[in-house]
């Protein structure tokens, strides 16, 4: 059985309207995080995944499984949606043991899972407190329990930090993070692209229903051609190391940086760049640190998918 | 106990929970006992203690004309269109689908959960109707008429009749449910045409849920003499009732179909509350 969650030449349609179109992805474990602007088809693709949606053409298939074997599928998938929905009249508790019911599990089993996946989200003092009476982090929070609770392999998260308040935030990552340790698939979509950093092993970025780009950051951005390299370096003498740069066809722009301690260059070739880098290092500039400045989610999304497209 | 038990009973306390302590559901419950009050009116402001069989008579009208047709309809509308629609519009129809339960389990349980909640809540109102109409006869004679007469037989009549109107209206609208976007659209067909079965012919009055209660309700009611047809046709009854079995069994049979109907029709069902 493949570990992997594999969409072969997925397309959905809603009508005349399309979600998303040709998808071939194959997601390996560990945090992968779904980016694009607003209608990009990033949930749709989740439902996808999820088994809400069956996809016009092609095929999904998580760790081996198909949605249409439910008994099985959602064993291994948990999914967190981004609907504020809840049923009616159930406290937190309730919510996490009632649906945790369907899966056959003895009510002793049941209990301790429910119990156990409350703690993990930090819900226990609000447990037993209506649903409706929650704010929209809690709220965020039951829902993430509540798709955690069977102990899924696969985590799928639509939005999971909307609404949290900043401890929680670090705190759900840190959750995040641990699953993935632990060899989960944990799929979120964000538009905090400072957070698809910190989270991220790797990510998928959408744009109009099309997939622009997947897998590590550092790769994706690599691939990127028609951008130059922007790298800075903090060294002794900005000026001096600029004026030397310049002569040099790789260095497209230098820079002095805004704390007149260093220097952002745009290169066409990081490697040639690097080893230019080394000879003039030798010649009295004192550099402290060379590190690249757009290999971040954000750079590359502003390349692939442009800034008039930008996230919230 | 298999896993499908596991799970129908688990969907038969969700929704049962959510049928009966919901304030949402209130208005049923008033629906069911409003025929109550008129009945028990009539124990507390009349003397007319020894008109048992004019009771009998008025019972039946009600049942017939008024819970039947209005208080069991609606209360199914309201009871077994929720069960997804109303949850579709809660945004929380979700949390079943990602669930390891195949849809047409799914949909049992919940068809279930719901027929259970509408025969509890319309059956009790009939026993309840029952002691407002007649309790306040002398013992005596309301011993004879329950245990001597046909009381005993009428009053389980009307259980049963009110049964296989939850299961019957509870089918029909559980079809509209997961058929339509709306369904209080072809709800609304639906009253016109069980509404209209008095003047339809007698073939198509059998395409009707109402026909085949009116077959094991157990008094008939005639058209007043003054009557003269009219609006009064869409009241009555007036062709020959089928044999209760028959009732029964072709009652069972359209619920097992639209079950076997809904799961199909489930397995491609999508959650698309909103977009992107």
């Amino acid at each position: 059985m493949s570990p992997d969650i594999l969409l072969e030449n997925v397309s959905k349609f809603y009508g005349e309207v399309l979600g998303v179109n040709k998808v071939h992805l194959t997601i390996p474990p560990g945090i992968t995080s779904l980016v694009g602007p607003n209608g990009s088809g990033k949930t749709t693709l989740m439902n996808l995944i999820a088994g809400l949606l069956q996809p016009t053409r092609g095929r999904v298939l998580v760790c081996g499984l198909s949605p249409e074997d439910p008994e099985r599928f959602f064993r291994v998938t948990g999914y967190a949606t981004q609907y504020d929905g809840f049923p009616r009249g159930l406290t937190g508790w309730e919510f996490v043991h009632c649906y945790l019911r369907l899966f056959g599990f003895s009510p002793a089993e049941t209990e301790r899972l429910a119990w156990e996946a409350i703690e993990r989200v930090g819900l226990k003092e609000a447990a037993e407190r209506k649903i409706a009476g929650y704010s929209k982090g809690m709220r965020q929070r039951i829902k993430l329990a509540q798709a955690i609770a069977h102990r899924p392999t696969v985590l799928i998260l639509d939005e999971p930090l909307n609404g949290l308040d900043p401890l929680a935030r670090a705190e759900t990552i840190a959750l995040f993070r641990e699953l993935g340790r632990e060899g989960s698939h944990v799929l979120i979509s964000s538009h905090i692209l400072h957070e698809v950093d910190l989270i991220s092993d790797q990510v998928i970025m959408m744009s109009q229903g099309y997939v622009v780009a997947e897998g590590q950051i550092r790769g994706v951005r690599d691939e990127i051609h028609e951008q130059p390299m922007q790298v800075l370096i903090r060294c002794d003498k900005p000026e001096h190391l600029a004026s030397q740069l310049f002569h040099h066809e790789q260095v497209v722009e230098a820079r002095v940086h805004a704390d007149r301690a260093g220097l952002v260059v745009r290169t066409r070739s990081a490697d040639s760049f690097y080893k230019l880098l080394n000879q003039i290092a030798l010649n009295g500039v004192t550099i402290e640190s060379v590190a690249p400045a757009d290999d971040d989610a954000q750079s590359v999304y502003e390349y692939l998918i442009g800034t008039e497209e930008s996230t919230k | 106990m298999n896993l499908w038990k596991l799970q129908i009973l688990a969907i038969i306390r969700i929704d049962l929970a959510r049928t009966f302590f919901s304030k949402r559901g209130l208005w049923i419950y008033l629906l069911a006992l409003s025929p109550a009050l008129p009945m028990f009116g009539h124990w507390l402001f009349t003397d007319r203690r020894d008109q048992l069989g004019d009771d009998v008579q008025v019972f039946a009208g009600i049942f017939q004309f008024f819970y039947l047709r209005i208080a069991i309809f609606f209360g199914c509308v309201g009871i077994f269109m929720n069960l997804i629609r109303g949850e579709m519009l809660d945004k929380s129809l979700h949390y079943y689908l990602l669930g390891p339960v195949r849809r047409e389990v799914l949909i049992a349980g919940k068809f279930i959960s719901g027929m259970l909640a509408a025969i509890t809540i319309f059956c009790g109102s009939v026993l309840v109707q029952w002691v407002g109409m007649f309790v306040h006869h002398p013992s005596d004679l309301l011993w004879a008429f329950m245990f001597n007469g046909p009381g005993m037989s009428h009053l389980l009549s009307y259980i049963l009749a009110a049964a296989l109107a939850c299961i019957g209206y509870g089918s029909v609208f559980l079809w509209a449910g997961v058929r339509y976007r709306n369904p209080l659209i072809p709800a609304a067909g639906i009253l016109v045409w069980e509404s209209a079965n008095g003047v339809l012919p007698a073939f198509l009055k059998k395409v009707s849920v109402i026909y085949w209660l009116k077959s094991v309700c157990p008094i008939s009611i005639p058209a007043p003499k003054n009557a003269g047809g009219g609006l009064w046709n869409l009241l009555i009854f007036d062709i020959d009732p089928a044999p209760a079995a028959m009732a029964i069994v072709n009652v069972l049979l359209l619920a097992a179909f639209v079950m076997i109907w809904a799961g199909i029709r489930a397995r491609k069902l999508e959650i698309g509350y909103g977009t992107d």
